[in-house]
C-alpha cells in the first residue's frame, strides 16, 4: 500500500540525533554520501556501516521502521544490481549463452548494493530525525550566501517545507481516489502500457484538481496569517549551534579522515 | 466601539473571457450594512452560495469591496498600508482543516503567524504555549498535525490565530467537515475564547445548533442580510428560515409543530429543557 | 438475496507497531430492499466495513456471502461484485474527472463493458434519478455547484445499476436544504426501485427519519443492530460511544422523568408530536 512508504517521513523521538542542529545533519549526510563513493575497500564499507549503525542506535528510530522504508525501492535496487552484474566487462567467471558474469561485475554488484543501501538508509535517517521545517531551516541557512546572487533562498525552502507537509495528505488522497474509481469499475492493474497510462486519467485529473484547490486554500490561509515572504520574519526556532553540534562536526571529520586513511591502509596491506 | 462595520458593502465576482471582456458578473455580496460590537459572539447563517464566505473574507481583507467600505477596528480595509494590521487584528479560520495548517509539528504551526509578524523568539514561545493551552491542545504540541482528528486540527488552527493576538476571529464554516464530536469541540473552544479572552467571534455556519448561544445572528440570502436578531428571534421564524434553505434545531421544529397543532407553547424554543418545561406547564393546567 | 457478513475481521498493518484491529468479528445479515443506517463515531470501523462490502479491502479473517456466494472464492469476480454493490465515497465530487456530466456518469457502465446503447440508457437514467435536468448532460461537472457535483458523482455509481447502494456521509458539507434534498432523493430511489441502501451518517435525526434498521459500530465491533426505536432506547450507552440520540428522544425521556406518562420511543418530530398531543389531549 502507498501508505507504507516511509521515506521522507519524520519519526518523532527524543534522541541526541533528533536534537542536533539540522545543518550538522545536512552536512553529515552529504559527507557520508561522498564518503560512500570515495571508499574503495571492504573495510571502509564496514566502518561506514558501523558508523551508520551507531547513528541509528543513537537516533532511537526502530530498525524495523527503517527497513520498511527500503521495501518500495527493492525493485529499483535489484534492477541496478542485475544490470551491473550482467553488463560489466572484465574477467569472466561464469558463462551461459549470452550471459557473462565477470569478477569485476560481481565486485561492482556487491559494492553497489552496499553503497545504495547505506546511502538510502543514511539519507532517510536524516528525514526520520529532522522535522521538515527544521530541515528547510537548515537548508535555508546553509544556502544563505546564495541570497547575495539573488537566489530566492527563503522562498525555495518555504516551498520545500510545504511540499513535505502535503506529501502524506496527497498520498492519502491518491489512495482514496483510486478506491473510488475502482468502485466504479476502473482497473489500474491489468492491460498494456497504453491502456495503463490511459487508465491513469481518472486518477490524475481529480488529483490535480484537488492539489490546486489545496494550494489555493493554503495560499489564502497563509496570507490571512500575515505571511509576506522572508523579510521581517522572526523565527520560533532559530538555529543555534551548541556544544554537541561542534562535537558532532568533529566526529564527522574523524570519520571522513578514517575513511581516507583506511583506503590507503588497504592499499598498503594488499 | 464597533469591531467590524460595513457600509453599503458590495462585492462582485467578475468573469472575463480570453480577450479580457466581461463575460458575467456575479454579485456575491449585495449592499450589506453590518455593525459588530467588540466582545460579541456573532453568527452568520446562510445556505451554500448565499455570500456569507465572501462577506467573511472582507473582514480579513482577503477581499476588498467592489463598492462600499469595511472597517475593522476602525481601519478601512482599503488602506493598503494597514493591510497587515487588519489581518493581525481579525484572524481567520477556514473550513478545511488540512489546507490551513502550514507547520509539520503542531507548535511550529501555531507559531507561524507570530513569526510573520516579527515577534521576538522568546515571546513566540510564550504566545504559542498560551494559545495551545487556551484551546486545550498543549499536550499535543510536539505531534504531527496529520495524526490529529478534524476537531483537533481546527483547534490548532484557532491557536495559530490566537498567537497573533487578534481582537476578532472570523471562522468560515469551521465545522462543515467535522463529525459531531469535532463540531462540539470547536464550538466549545470558540465560546470559551469569547468568554475568557474577550475575543470577538464571527462564526459562519449552516449548523443551526451551533448558533443558539450567539449574541446575535445574521441570516444571509442572495448576498443580502435578510434577517438579524437574537437566536430566539431568528428561530421562531421557522417557515422563513426554510425558505432560505436553512433549518431549525429539532426541538425548535417540534415546538413549532406543537404550536401549529394548537398547543400554547412559547415561540422560539431553543433547547430540550425549555420545551420540556413548557410541556410540563401545559400538563399541569 | 441477502448479504451475509460472517465473522469478518480486518487488521491494518499486521505485525507492525501500527497494527490495528479495525474490524473484530463482525456478523451481520442485510436483507434485500432494506434501508440501513450505519452509525458510529470516527474510527469505529464504519468506513473499513463498507469498503469490504464491495471488495476494496480484503478481510484478514471471516468472509462475506453475496447472493449466496463467498466473495473470497477464487472464481468470484470482484468486478461483478462492484457492479452489484455501489459505493459512494465521502465527498464523491472529488472523483469527477471527465469533460461533461454525461461522460463522467458513463465511466462506470463503460468499465462494465456494456454496449454503447446500454451505456447511454443507464447514464441518462442515472442523471434523471438524482434529480438533474437534461440540460446538465453536456455541462462540465467542474462548472456545477457543490450540491450538483455531488449528484453527478452519485449518478456515476447509480449508472452501474447496483442492487445495493452504500453512501458514506452523502450530505457532508451541504446546507440544510441540500442535505434534505439528497436524502429525499435517496429515499425516493429506495422506495421506487427497491434497492438496498446502506447510509453512513453522523446525523441521528437523519437515520431515525429514513432507516428501517440501524447498525451501531463501536471499536471495530457491532454494538447494536435493530430498529431506530430500539437502538435509541440505549441513548445512554450511545453517549458513551461518542454518539447520541435525536433531540426529540431526549425530550421524551426528560418528560417521562418529570412524571409525564409519555412513551419514550419517539425518534422523529412527527412521532414526538403525536405522542405529546396524545398525552396532553387526554
Amino acid at each position: 500500500m502507498i501508505r507504507d512508504i516511509t521515506i521522507g517521513q519524520y519519526y518523532p523521538a527524543d534522541s541526541l540525533i533528533h536534537k542536533l542542529d539540522p545543518r550538522v545533519k545536512l552536512v553529515g549526510t552529504i559527507v557520508y554520501i561522498i564518503a560512500l563513493f570515495v571508499i574503495d575497500s571492504y573495510i571502509g564499507y564496514l566502518l561506514a556501516a558501523l558508523a551508520l549503525l551507531a547513528v541509528i542506535r543513537l537516533s532511537k528510530v526502530p530498525v524495523k521502521f527503517i527497513l520498511r522504508g527500503l521495501k518500495p525501492i527493492i525493485a529499483i535496487l535489484l534492477f541496478t544490481l542485475v544490470f551491473n552484474l550482467l553488463f560489466t566487462q572484465g574477467d569472466p567467471v561464469f558463462k551461459a549463452g549470452i550471459i557473462t558474469i565477470t569478477k569485476q561485475g560481481i565486485r561492482l554488484c556487491i559494492t553497489m548494493a552496499i553503497r545504495l543501501v547505506l546511502l538510502i538508509i543514511g539519507s532517510s535517517l536524516m528525514t526520520f530525525t529532522t522535522t521538515p521545517n527544521h530541515l528547510t531551516d537548515g537548508l535555508e541557512s546553509l544556502m544563505g550566501p546564495l541570497k547575495k546572487v539573488k537566489v530566492p533562498v527563503h522562498e525555495i525552502s518555504m516551498m520545500m517545507s510545504i511540499a513535505l507537509r502535503f506529501i502524506p495528505i496527497l498520498m492519502e488522497e491518491t489512495d482514496k481516489i483510486m478506491k473510488a474509481q475502482t468502485a466504479r469499475g476502473a482497473d489500474f492493474e491489468t492491460g498494456g502500457l497504453v491502456k495503463k497510462a490511459k487508465g491513469l486519467i481518472p486518477l490524475l485529473v481529480p488529483l490535480f484538481v484537488s492539489a490546486f484547490r489545496r494550494a489555493n486554500d493554503l495560499a489564502m490561509a497563509m496570507e490571512a496569517r500575515c505571511y509576506r515572504g522572508g523579510e521581517g520574519r522572526t523565527k520560533m526556532k532559530p538555529l543555534k549551534y551548541t556544544g554537541r553540534d561542534m562535537v558532532s562536526y568533529l566526529v564527522l571529520a574523524v570519520f571522513f579522515a578514517g575513511i581516507i586513511v583506511l583506503n590507503h591502509v588497504d592499499l598498503l596491506m594488499f | 466601539m464597533e469591531m467590524v462595520k460595513t457600509e453599503g458593502l458590495v462585492f462582485e465576482y467578475i468573469r472575463r473571457n480570453d480577450e479580457g471582456e466581461v463575460e458575467s458578473i456575479n454579485r456575491a455580496v449585495d449592499n450589506v450594512d453590518l455593525r459588530i460590537n467588540k466582545g460579541d459572539f456573532i453568527a452568520i447563517l446562510g445556505h451554500n452560495g448565499s455570500g456569507k464566505s465572501t462577506l467573511a473574507k472582507h473582514i480579513n481583507a482577503i477581499l476588498t469591496p467592489t463598492e462600499g467600505s469595511v472597517w475593522v477596528g476602525g481601519i478601512n480595509t482599503r488602506e493598503e498600508e494597514h493591510l497587515w494590521d487588519i489581518r493581525q487584528n481579525a484572524g481567520m479560520v477556514f473550513q478545511n482543516p488540512d489546507n490551513q495548517i502550514i507547520g509539520t509539528v503542531v507548535e511550529e504551526d501555531v507559531g507561524f503567524g507570530a513569526e510573520n509578524l516579527g515577534v521576538p523568539t522568546e515571546e513566540i514561545w510564550e504566545r504559542v504555549e498560551k494559545s495551545l493551552k487556551a484551546v486545550g491542545m498543549l499536550e499535543y504540541r510536539k505531534h504531527s498535525p496529520n495524526k490529529l482528528s478534524g476537531g483537533q486540527k481546527q483547534r490548532v488552527a484557532i491557536a495559530g490565530i490566537m498567537a497573533m493576538k487578534p481582537q476578532c476571529i472570523v471562522l468560515d464554516e469551521p465545522t462543515a467537515m467535522l463529525d459531531p464530536m469535532g463540531r462540539k469541540e470547536v464550538i466549545e473552544t470558540v465560546m470559551e475564547l469569547n468568554k475568557k479572552e474577550k475575543v470577538t467571534v464571527i462564526l459562519i455556519t449552516h449548523y443551526m445548533e451551533e448558533v443558539i448561544n450567539a449574541d446575535k445572528v445574521f441570516v444571509m440570502d442572495k448576498g443580502k442580510v435578510v434577517m438579524e436578531g437574537t437566536p430566539r428571534e431568528i428561530f421562531k421564524e421557522v417557515e422563513q428560515l426554510k425558505r432560505y434553505r436553512l433549518d431549525v434545531p429539532q426541538v425548535t421544529e417540534l415546538s413549532y409543530e406543537l404550536r401549529k397543532s394548537g398547543l400554547k407553547i412559547p415561540e422560539g424554543i431553543l433547547t430540550v429543557d425549555e420545551l420540556v418545561k413548557a410541556v410540563c406547564a401545559l400538563k399541569k393546567e | 438475496m441477502p448479504i451475509i457478513i460472517d465473522k469478518l475481521q480486518y487488521v491494518y498493518s499486521p505485525q507492525t507497531a501500527y497494527e490495528k484491529h479495525a474490524l473484530k468479528d463482525i456478523n451481520l445479515v442485510i436483507n434485500d430492499g432494506e434501508f440501513i443506517g450505519l452509525i458510529g463515531h470516527t474510527g469505529s470501523g464504519k468506513s473499513t466495513l463498507i469498503q469490504h462490502l464491495n471488495g476494496l479491502l480484503r478481510a484478514t479473517g471471516g468472509t462475506i456471502y453475496f447472493n449466496g456466494q463467498d466473495i473470497y472464492e477464487k472464481d468470484f469476480s470482484m468486478k461483478y461484485l462492484r457492479s452489484k454493490v455501489g459505493l459512494v465515497f465521502q465527498y464523491p465530487e472529488h472523483q469527477l474527472f471527465e469533460t461533461t456530466v454525461y461522460r463522467d456518469v458513463s465511466f462506470g457502465p463503460k468499465n462494465l463493458g456494456l454496449d454503447q446503447l446500454e451505456v447511454d440508457v443507464r447514464a441518462y437514467e442515472a442523471i434523471r434519478m438524482v434529480g438533474l435536468g437534461e440540460e446538465m448532460v453536456d455541462v462540465s461537472p467542474f462548472e456545477l455547484s457543490g450540491g450538483q457535483k455531488r449528484r453527478v458523482a452519485i449518478a456515476g455509481v447509480l449508472a452501474m445499476k447496483p442492487e445495493v447502494l452504500i453512501l458514506d456521509e452523502p450530505t457532508a458539507g451541504l446546507d440544510p436544504k441540500g442535505r434534505d434534498e439528497i436524502l429525499e432523493q435517496i429515499n425516493k430511489l429506495h422506495k421506487g426501485s427497491g434497492i438496498t441502501i446502506i447510509l453512513v451518517s453522523h446525523s441521528m435525526e437523519d437515520v431515525a427519519k429514513y432507516a428501517d434498521k440501524l447498525v451501531v459500530m463501536n471499536n471495530g465491533g457491532i454494538a447494536f443492530y435493530d430498529t431506530p426505536h430500539k437502538v435509541f432506547e440505549h441513548y445512554k450507552e450511545l453517549e458513551q460511544m461518542g454518539l447520541a440520540a435525536p433531540q426529540v428522544t431526549y425530550v421524551m425521556h426528560e418528560l417521562k422523568d418529570r412524571g409525564i406518562p409519555v412513551k419514550t420511543s419517539a425518534t422523529t418530530v412527527e412521532e414526538a408530536r403525536e405522542e405529546i398531543l396524545r398525552i396532553l389531549k387526554k
